[in-house]
């Protein structure tokens, strides 16, 4: 018995100890902790940015989850968390219940997203598709089940649905532009929170087609094939000047009023929005234009 | 033997054989899944697993990626779960086997902590969330995430616990009564030394269910990137399961290697878990012989 003692205190110690010794940073550096939750989809963007920030600070302590835009609010109204990442703007009844709590907000914007409409690299007939189309096969009640219901010319295959779950924000945001209406959609797609299984679903399938991000598109690219809407590529370009439309929408952070003035989140979100252009590149996003970034700079001193 | 009999005893033959076949199948079966999975993930996971990939955090580069603090956070839970649930588990098997009177209330009990074994693990994951991160006020704590594991497995302590007490030769226990040694004595001095094995085994292989476990501590509140190592049992936390489902879910593809590093190290421990409770068996078993 007292072995098995020694044997777990030993343990015990030895994550002690070695939590320790991973922390003892040594610059001066800003101190606190700032709690980040919300969108998987503007996640790797923050991580990014907690990353960088980190370095310059390593006394400080950044959490960032990812319990999706709807989630992470609702931690952020009842002031869990300092910032809510968001693939949408703030809901009313969301805001509502800040004021509730009384926490009051800004509203940043960071980047730009677009959603790739996707098929199989082996589909042949389609790289063009309009948003009527896209609305005749995503409605609730669709009565599209083969390819030839959207085009009599396309070929006489069930067509096979792909798409994000409902706790997504681009759940929210494609429903809302194609289907006129917020988490309005047929039932009998196949879901799932993680877009790369999306990926894998409409690469895997002659006769799929899917929606997600852009970023996880380019990716890839490779192995699907992204459809023009309305004649228009999506593209860096075409997401950045709007002319592809209407599956491109900016990516938020919503920043607690209160915790802004604490140093370390004002420092952190300035920091944001100043290496955002860089960064939201690298991992695989839009960056917006300069002055926009200047806009958010202002709006925080 | 005329020549029905001869077919009837050929064809008896060949069913045994066909069955003989379907088994083995059946046994091969679940090995070539694991050998395949195994191919997939070392494959993968490999070439990314160094001393950095223990040592780092996250990081949005895939070749800078590191899981140092899932493992941390993982075995604050693991070794915080463990000193919970073991006394609590232990104790309620000794109870429920040597002093409880067997009566409808007793057979209630254990009729419920067999149902709850049985519960799934996100049930635990919203009690913990209503219960020690909000109504006791823990937060999105380790304290609270080990909490919550402790529940999920001790139904299971109590279980294997109660199979190891039972196993007990009553004639060991009768010859130390027949000393004159108090209940306790003899719970103390003959049958918990030679339960011992049977609880750690149980004890351990429910630890190793812990550690595999994501959907609760994601209710509870695990984050998916910290930039630091809990340091208190109050402080947030993310674990090894969340990081590698974390990087599955990444748009860069090279991520998925890193997911496999991941499962890589998972794998590791519950190895490791899993021939400490054998070590410790077979250490206690001979102890008894002798």
């Amino acid at each position: 018995m007292s072995n098995l003692k020694r044997l777990f205190l030993i343990s015990l110690v030895a994550v002690f100890a070695l939590s320790m010794v991973a922390c003892s940073g040594k610059k001066a550096s800003l101190t606190g902790n700032i709690k980040v939750d919300g969108s998987s989809t503007v996640y790797p963007i923050t991580q990014a940015i907690a990353e960088e920030f980190k370095k310059a600070n390593p006394d400080l302590n950044i959490a960032v989850g990812t319990s999706g835009t709807g989630g992470g609010f609702k931690k952020f109204v009842v002031g869990e968390t300092d910032i809510n990442d968001a693939s949408r703007k703030v809901k009313d009844e969301e805001a509502a219940k800040a004021k509730e709590n009384n926490i009051e907000m800004l509203e940043l914007e960071v980047a730009y997203d677009g959603i790739a409409v996707v098929v199989n690299k082996d589909n042949t007939w389609v790289s063009d598709i309009t948003v009527e189309e896209l609305k005749k096969i995503w409605e609730p009640n669709s009565t599209v089940k083969l390819w030839s219901d959207v085009r009599p010319e396309w070929p006489k295959e069930p067509i096979k649905l792909y798409g994000p779950g409902t706790d997504s924000g681009t759940f929210d945001y494609f429903t809302e532009k194609v289907n006129g209406k917020e988490k309005a959609i047929r039932t009998d797609f196949t879901a799932s929170e993680d877009d790369n299984v999306l990926v894998q679903g409409v690469a895997g399938d002659k006769y799929a087609m899917g929606y997600f991000g852009l970023a996880y598109f380019e990716e890839n690219a490779d192995k699907i094939k992204a459809l023009k809407i309305n004649g228009v590529e999506p593209t860096v370009d075409t997401v950045k000047n709007g002319t592809y439309k209407p599956l491109s929408r900016p990516l938020y952070i919503y920043v607690a009023n209160k915790s802004l003035e604490r140093p370390e989140v004002k420092e952190f979100v300035k920091f944001y929005l100043e290496k955002a252009k860089e960064l939201v590149t690298e991992v695989g996003y839009i960056p917006l234009e300069d002055s926009k970034y200047q806009d958010g700079l202002n709006k925080i001193k | 033997m005329d020549n029905k009999e001869l077919q009837r005893i050929k064809s008896r033959k060949l069913k045994n054989s066909v069955f003989h076949g379907l088994i083995f199948f059946c046994t091969i079966f679940g090995v070539i899944v694991l050998a395949l999975l195994l191919y997939d993930i070392l494959k993968k996971g490999l070439p990314w697993l160094t001393i950095d990939f223990l040592t780092n955090f996250p990081s949005r580069f895939p070749k800078k990626s590191g899981i140092f603090p899932g493992l941390l956070g993982s075995l604050w839970i693991i070794l915080l779960t463990a000193a919970l649930a073991f006394p609590v588990g232990v104790g309620t098997a000794i109870y429920l086997e040597e002093y409880a009177k067997e009566n409808r209330f007793t057979e209630f009990i254990k009729l419920n902590i067999a149902n709850l074994a049985g519960v799934p693990s996100i049930i635990y994951g919203m009690l913990g969330l209503a219960v020690f991160v909000r109504a006791l006020s823990m937060g999105r704590s380790v304290l609270a995430a080990s909490f919550t594991m402790a529940l999920l497995i001790l139904p299971i302590i109590i279980i294997s616990s109660q199979e190891a007490i039972r196993s007990v030769p009553s004639a060991l226990k009768q010859a130390s009564f027949a000393l004159g040694t108090t209940k306790w004595q003899t719970v103390t001095g003959v049958i918990l030394p030679y339960a011992l094995p049977g609880i750690l085994t149980g004890t351990i292989l429910a630890i190793s269910r812990a550690l595999g476990e994501a959907a609760p501590l994601i209710v509870v509140g695990a984050l998916t990137y910290v930039s630091f190592i809990p340091k208190t049992p109050l402080d947030q936390f993310t674990t090894l399961p969340i990081q590698i489902f974390n990087w599955s879910s990444m748009p860069k593809r090279e991520f998925q290697n890193v997911a496999a590093a991941g499962i890589i190290i998972l794998l590791g421990i519950l190895l490791l878990a899993n021939s400490t409770a054998i070590i410790l068996r077979d250490k206690y078993q001979i102890k008894i012989k002798d």
